[in-house]
């Protein structure tokens, strides 16, 4: 098996400590959450950090929350921890649905939405998820937090608003009363990462959509989402004619690249497809939850 | 649905003889007590990591490993130039830079003019620790000159294409065969070219043309390849730990390679963790080992990692396939050719009998009636990995399946007829067994029509038929595929079958203690088909010991006589029947003890199981144990005879056996997103005898999962760079418990009417059957889409181009 | 660096580099050579063990993360020298033909009845989705942790 570079390792023991280590170390230090996607690339030595900080001790990172109308989710919170919130279905099944579809039971035993969310890979299934909910990232450090809009997070592959000597803490979602939301993927084999996923949250009013969150990953889309679609569709009814238009401009948005996954064609394809079948399913969830609370 | 006899069940609770016993290998299984390769720890033992080549085709300038010598830790660094260095008493070549290959070509152990393909054996580190070898690897620096690299079988042999093999002189990407061929020919050319141009031009015909790539793919068992070699300074003697299905074979090998006198070299097989045909070849890594014990006095180790295992030890398929059938209009079969394009890699590394550059490929004819077949296969050299002849393939009958089986189903298509219903009307049939093919072989039994008709009632045929006529007017694509397979397995007839010059038959040696337990000792190896469980139960079934009291060694050379391995399907119809046979010699030895003992003449014997006893008057007879004893004892023997009862047999198979079977898969093709479900799989397969009808159906479900997997998901693919885009298990994807259904099994029994207890072998059936069957099914749901063939992998992408009329080249990068 | 942790039941303690991945300090270090590996990028499952009672990559964790943790392998499922019924289950169902994906099998197979004694067929796939087998195409492991489901007690069956 192949095996990680020298390294050295220490176990933080606050969120303080954790900042203390990092800016003792500055850019050597690598934060060590799950190790799902950090492991594995010292193993292929594509990562060499000279020390890791664990953070796995830090219980002020876990547990899921509902604080006023946000509900939080902590960075050490893992993906099975997600798959199995009973808040988190009750507000916002896509969470269930995209992480029943994100890995494998084993990894999310491990994996963590902060290192997820840091690790930026491109095809991440919760930055879409985020991007669709219009979540806020909470950062910290020595300073204190500080916020940033999940739609300004990612700075590019595998680069976001966190910087050296800084630690997400935790995501915070707006909760949306009567929303739907659905989560759609296309994988080559279970367990692996997206070819193409698109994920919608919307909220019906008055018979038209008055608001729409679309996600989409590993196809390039600016911010994991597709404004010009989610404008088109708000004040328009949800009719199979104004979600596939929506679905075309979000896919015409995006800018695939081809690799062992897919062609190009085939990946904006899938973008339009599946943000069709996203929007259509949380149009769905989004209508029943209306009718169900006018009718009691 | 079992065809197995009533046996008496033993007092462990097993069955003496055949049936479904649980597995006596299990028991150190499940408790984590089993021993793999890197689980053997010597006293002292270094390790080792092997330094690969980045580029596919690059001229090596230079080498510097100062700088990895250096680490502390490290004990010694290898290149190709050390190896040159190292006279080698041999007759295959003067030097170790350079090693045979099973098929009469050379191989560089470590690379010394040239890298030939990504991930080829550059440099050999042996450290204290694995985790020191790695970090050493990374410091050798290595200065290379890109060339050209070779991609593209069907480009190789263009003017002006690059040429890999220099070093032998070579003036383009040709492979020449021990026998001097350039390509290699089977059946009639001429009578099969006339029956098509008749076909052609006759209205009452078709010829339907097909182009099908079976492309490289990999049988990565869950266990890397790996060994620890112990040289003894003082004695000479040395010992190999190793992953290798074919022990006996390694041994001559190795013997010959390292010119040490044979007798001082002992290979073990410790457990395997699946072969597939992944642990036959003899790789570098093994060698370099084995050099590497020489070089420091210490026991050396060495385990592949993952990627080094999908990039380097040998792929299989790659064969480019243009097949012709030639029909009447209501599909009666006349005709079949098929001109093959074969993608060997950089080193002619495959591993099949001499006589057989192509292995098997030419029993593409199927299992169907019709005079006139000819074959033609062209290899050539290009820069990837070498191989050719592994996963399963049974010396690739997969790929010979693959094209008559997606041959028939184009002609289906063509003819407007149900793709069972054609079949049916060529089967071969039962009165025409034994049954020679047009290109030459003798098919042994069966009773196809039989086991198509069983496969097609547990599916539901006609239902299926409807619920798919129901599910298109509403827009949804089911799609429903057969396969019907012929394999030729247990290699072989030794008169024409050999690997390297061993003759292909297998030794193996049985012995009966005085208290009536046995012990047999096997030259084939195990992977997990249970050899410690069924061929207990072949002995029990002879002589009526309870399988319990049987013990089965195999895998140590210095344990078990010489034979050729296990792949191809070869145990049980060679080995098998070796056992049958020794417990024969043992019975035959048992009745004169009998006789001796109760006074009698042998012929006045006869035989119930487990026990002799007096014609006419049963009450007087022995047990198999109490003749044990007996032979053992004072007793006096007639004239000429030894005692004891242990024997020994060599079995030469008088023919190959051809087990069958007739396969049917139903898919659900979301045209959408491509995405291809598999929804049931039903495998009707017919090996003859059912040693173990629990371990039988064990097999046929490894092979389904295998063509699922081939047929949608696993590739080995290179960008035009050179670059193996399947170099890990993130691209490289083996299918999970999500992409198999419950399979659902079926049986008919034909034994083989000349193997001793009837067995034809089924390891690699499913493997062999299965992928067209699934293939089949995806082209039958997107007929609708005028699709006739999409090459695999049927993955989304590849589907959802071929309904935009435009399929993917599966073997080269995606554009 | 000094690294101590209960596997199964007993204390271990070995001074080893701090990049030494879970897998090996228990197959080198301690010296329980059940948990295999079979990849290098997480996909295989052969490595699966226990932390706390949750079954994990082994491949994909630092030793020194375990530190302080409770660690179970297939070595420990066997208690008062009686197989644990998911272990029986895969030798009545012939849910294992070479053994190596076998101990993560058996250690994921143990961990889905703990917390679902009586798993649908889809809930076991998905389960055991995340490690691959080579040899068995699945189904008898499906149906070896059925037969653990329904024979919670079964600890006297015939070895
Ligand atoms: C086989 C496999 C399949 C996978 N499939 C998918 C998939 O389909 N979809 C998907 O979305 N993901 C997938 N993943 C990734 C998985 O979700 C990982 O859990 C995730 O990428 C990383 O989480 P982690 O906690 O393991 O992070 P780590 O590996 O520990 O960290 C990742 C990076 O983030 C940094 N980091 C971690 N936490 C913080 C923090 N709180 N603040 C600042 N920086 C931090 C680390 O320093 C590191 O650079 C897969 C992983 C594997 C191994
Ligand atoms: S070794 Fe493959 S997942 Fe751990
Ligand atoms: S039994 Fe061999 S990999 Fe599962």
């Amino acid at each position: 098996m192949q095996t990680p570079a020298p390294v050295d390792y220490v176990r933080a023991t606050s969120v303080a400590d954790a900042l203390s280590l990092l800016q003792q170390h500055g850019d050597e230090a690598r934060l060590l959450a799950g190790g799902h996607s950090l492991l594995p690339m010292m193993k292929l030595r594509l990562a060499r950090p000279e020390i890791l900080v664990d953070i796995n001790d830090l219980d002020e990172l876990r547990g899921i929350r509902v604080d006023g109308n946000e509900i939080v989710i902590g960075a050490m919170v893992t993906h099975a921890e997600i798959l199995n919130s009973p808040i988190l279905f009750e507000h916002y099944p896509i969470f269930r649905e995209a992480e029943k579809v994100i890995a494998d039971p084993i990894v999310r035993n491990k994996g963590t939405m902060g290192g997820s969310m840091c690790q930026a890979d491109p095809a991440e299934d919760l930055s879409a998820v985020g991007a669709a909910l219009r979540g806020t990232v909470v950062i910290q450090n020595a300073e204190g937090r500080r916020t940033v809009p999940m739609r300004e997070f990612h700075e590019g592959p595998y680069e976001t608003k966190v910087a050296d000597g800084e630690i997400l803490v935790e995501v915070r979602y707006p909760i949306l009363p009567g929303s739907g939301s659905a989560y759609e993927k296309v994988e080559r084999r279970s367990g692996d990462w997206a070819v193409c996923a698109a994920g919608a949250c919307v909220t019906i009013s008055g018979g038209v959509f008055s608001s729409v969150g679309i996600g989409i990953g590993a196809v390039n889309a600016e911010h994991f989402t597709a404004t010009g679609a989610e404008a088109f569709l708000v004040g328009k009814e949800p009719t199979a004619e104004n979600i596939a238009t929506a679905a075309q401009m979000a896919a015409d948005s995006c800018d695939p690249s081809a690799d062992q996954r897919g062609p190009a064609d085939y990946k904006k394809h899938l973008a339009m497809e599946l943000t069709k079948r996203a929007l259509t399913r949380a149009a769905a969830a989004a209508v029943a939850v209306h009718l169900t609370k006018n009718g009691a | 649905m079992t065809a197995v006899q009533e046996v008496p069940i033993s007092a462990g609770g097993n069955p003496i003889g055949f049936g479904s016993m649980k597995r006596v290998e299990d028991q150190r299984f499940v408790r984590g007590q089993g021993n793999y390769v890197d689980d053997v720890n010597l006293p002292g033992m270094l390790h080792s990591a092997i330094l690969r080549s980045p580029w596919a085709h690059a001229r090596i300038k230079s080498i510097d490993t100062s700088a990895a010598e250096a680490l502390p830790g490290v004990i010694a660094v290898l290149t190709g130039k050390a190896l040159e260095g190292i006279p080698r008493p041999s007759l295959l070549g003067d030097n170790f830079a350079w090693m045979p290959t099973l098929s009469y070509d050379t191989q560089a152990v470590l690379a010394t003019d040239k890298v030939r393909f990504q991930g080829q054996e550059v440099a050999f580190v042996i450290a204290e620790s694995r985790y020191i070898a790695k970090d050493a690897v990374e410091l050798i620096d290595v200065d290379y000159e890109p060339l050209e690299p070779v991609m593209d079988a069907k480009r190789a042999m263009d003017p002006g294409a690059p040429v890999i093999r220099d070093d032998k002189g070579q003036t383009d990407n040709s492979i020449t065969d021990v026998h001097g061929h350039k390509t290699w020919e089977s059946g009639n050319a001429i009578s099969t070219a006339e029956a098509i141009a008749r076909a052609e031009a006759d209205p009452n015909c078709v010829v339907v043309t097909q182009e099908v790539m079976y492309p490289r793919v990999h049988p990565a068992p869950m266990e890397t390849c790996g060994s620890v070699a112990h040289m003894d300074k003082v004695t000479g003697q040395l010992t190999l730990y190793t992953t290798s299905q074919a022990p006996h074979a390694h041994r001559t090998v190795y013997a010959m390679v390292a010119g040490l006198p044979e007798q001082k070299i002992r290979v073990i097989s410790p457990d395997i963790g699946g072969g597939f045909g992944n642990k036959v070849g003899v790789y570098p890594g093994y060698v370099l080992s084995i050099l590497g014990t020489i070089v420091t006095g210490k026991p050396v180790k060495w385990i592949e990692d993952r990627g080094e295992n999908l990039m380097s030890t040998s792929f299989a398929r790659d064969y480019h396939m243009t097949g012709k059938i030639a029909a009447t209009k209501d599909g009666k079969i006349l005709a079949v050719d098929v001109d093959v394009l074969a993608d060997h890699g950089a080193f002619n590394g495959v591993a099949q009998p001499t006589n057989y550059p192509a292995g098997f490929f030419h029993i593409f004819s199927g299992s169907y009636d019709y005079p006139d077949a000819h074959c033609k296969v062209t290899p050539v050299y290009t820069n990837k990995a070498p191989g050719g002849v592994a996963y399963a393939c049974s010396f690739r009958i997969t790929e010979a399946v693959y094209v008559i089986e997606r041959l028939v189903d184009c002609l289906a298509a063509e003819l407007g007829m149900d793709p069972a219903e054609l079949r049916l009307k060529n089967l071969l049939k039962p009165e025409q067994f034994p049954y020679t093919s047009p290109t030459g072989w003798v098919y042994d039994s069966g009773q196809y029509e039989k086991t198509m008709r069983v496969a097609m009632e547990i599916a539901g045929y006609d239902e299926l038929r409807r619920e798919q006529a129901e599910k298109r007017a509403r827009g949804e694509y089911m799609g429903i595929g057969i396969s019907f397979f012929t394999e030729g397995v247990g290699a072989g007839p030794r008169k024409d079958m050999d690997i390297l010059g061993l003759g292909m038959a297998d030794g193996i040696e049985l012995r009966v203690h005085p208290t009536g337990k046995a012990v047999l000792r096997l030259s084939v190896m195990s992977q997990g088909q249970g050899h410690e469980t069924t061929y207990a139960q072949i002995v029990a079934h002879e002589l009526g010991i309870p399988p319990e009291d049987i013990d089965v060694v195999n895998g140590d050379t210095d344990q078990t006589p010489f034979g050729l391995g296990t792949y191809g399907s070869r145990s049980m119809p060679v080995s098998g029947a070796a056992a049958a046979i020794v417990s024969r010699k043992v019975k035959e030895r048992a009745r004169i003890v009998a006789a001796a003992a109760l006074e009698c003449s042998p012929d006045d014997l006869e035989w119930e199981l487990g026990r002799w006893s007096v014609k006419g008057d049963k009450e007087r007879g022995k047990t198999i144990q109490e003749i044990a004893l007996l032979s053992h004892s004072s007793l006096e023997l007639p004239e000429g005879v030894e005692g004891h009862l242990d024997a020994t047999a060599v079995y030469n198979p008088p023919n190959l056996t051809y087990p069958y079977g007739a396969y049917i898969c139903v898919v659900d093709v979301d045209p959408g997103t491509g995405v291809v479900k598999v929804r049931r799989f039903i495998a009707v397969d017919d090996c003859g005898t059912r040693v173990n009808p629990m371990l039988v159906d064990g097999q046929v479900h490894g092979g389904i999962a295998d063509g699922i997997g081939m047929a949608l998901m696993e590739l080995i693919a290179f960008d035009t760079d050179g670059n193996n885009l399947g170099g890990s298990f993130m691209d490289y994807l083996l299918p999970t418990s999500m992409e198999c259904p419950s399979f659902e099994l079926g049986e008919t029994v034909t034994p083989s009417p000349h193997h001793p207890i009837g067995a034809k072998g089924v390891g690699e059936s499913a493997t062999v059957g299965s992928p067209a069957a699934v293939v089949n099914a995806v082209m039958d749901a997107l007929a609708p889409f005028g699709v006739r063939h999409a090459d695999m992998p049927l993955t989304p992408s590849n589907v959802w181009r071929a309904i935009q009329g435009n399929p993917i080249r599966v073997d080269m990068a995606i554009e | 660096m000094e690294i101590s942790m209960k596997i199964n039941g007993a204390e271990v303690t070995h001074d080893v580099e701090p990049r030494t991945l879970l897998v090996h300090f228990v197959r080198e270090n301690a010296g329980l050579r059940g948990t295999h590996w079979g990849c290098d990028t997480s996909n295989c499952g052969a490595c699966v063990l226990w932390v706390d009672g949750t079954p994990i990559k082994s491949c994909t964790m630092l030793a020194a993360s375990a530190a302080g943790h409770d660690i179970t392998t297939v070595e420990g499922l066997e208690k008062d020298g009686k197989l644990d019924p998911i272990q029986q289950g895969f030798i009545e169902c012939h849910g294992l033909q070479c053994g190596f994906c076998t101990p993560g099998m058996l250690m994921t197979g143990r961990w889905i009845l703990d917390n679902n004694p009586k798993p649908s067929e889809e809930e076991i796939r998905e389960g055991i989705s995340g490690q691959l087998c080579r040899c068995t195409g699945y189904k008898n492991i499906v149906d070896s942790i059925h037969w653990a489901a329904a024979h919670p007690a079964e600890n006297e069956v015939s070895a």
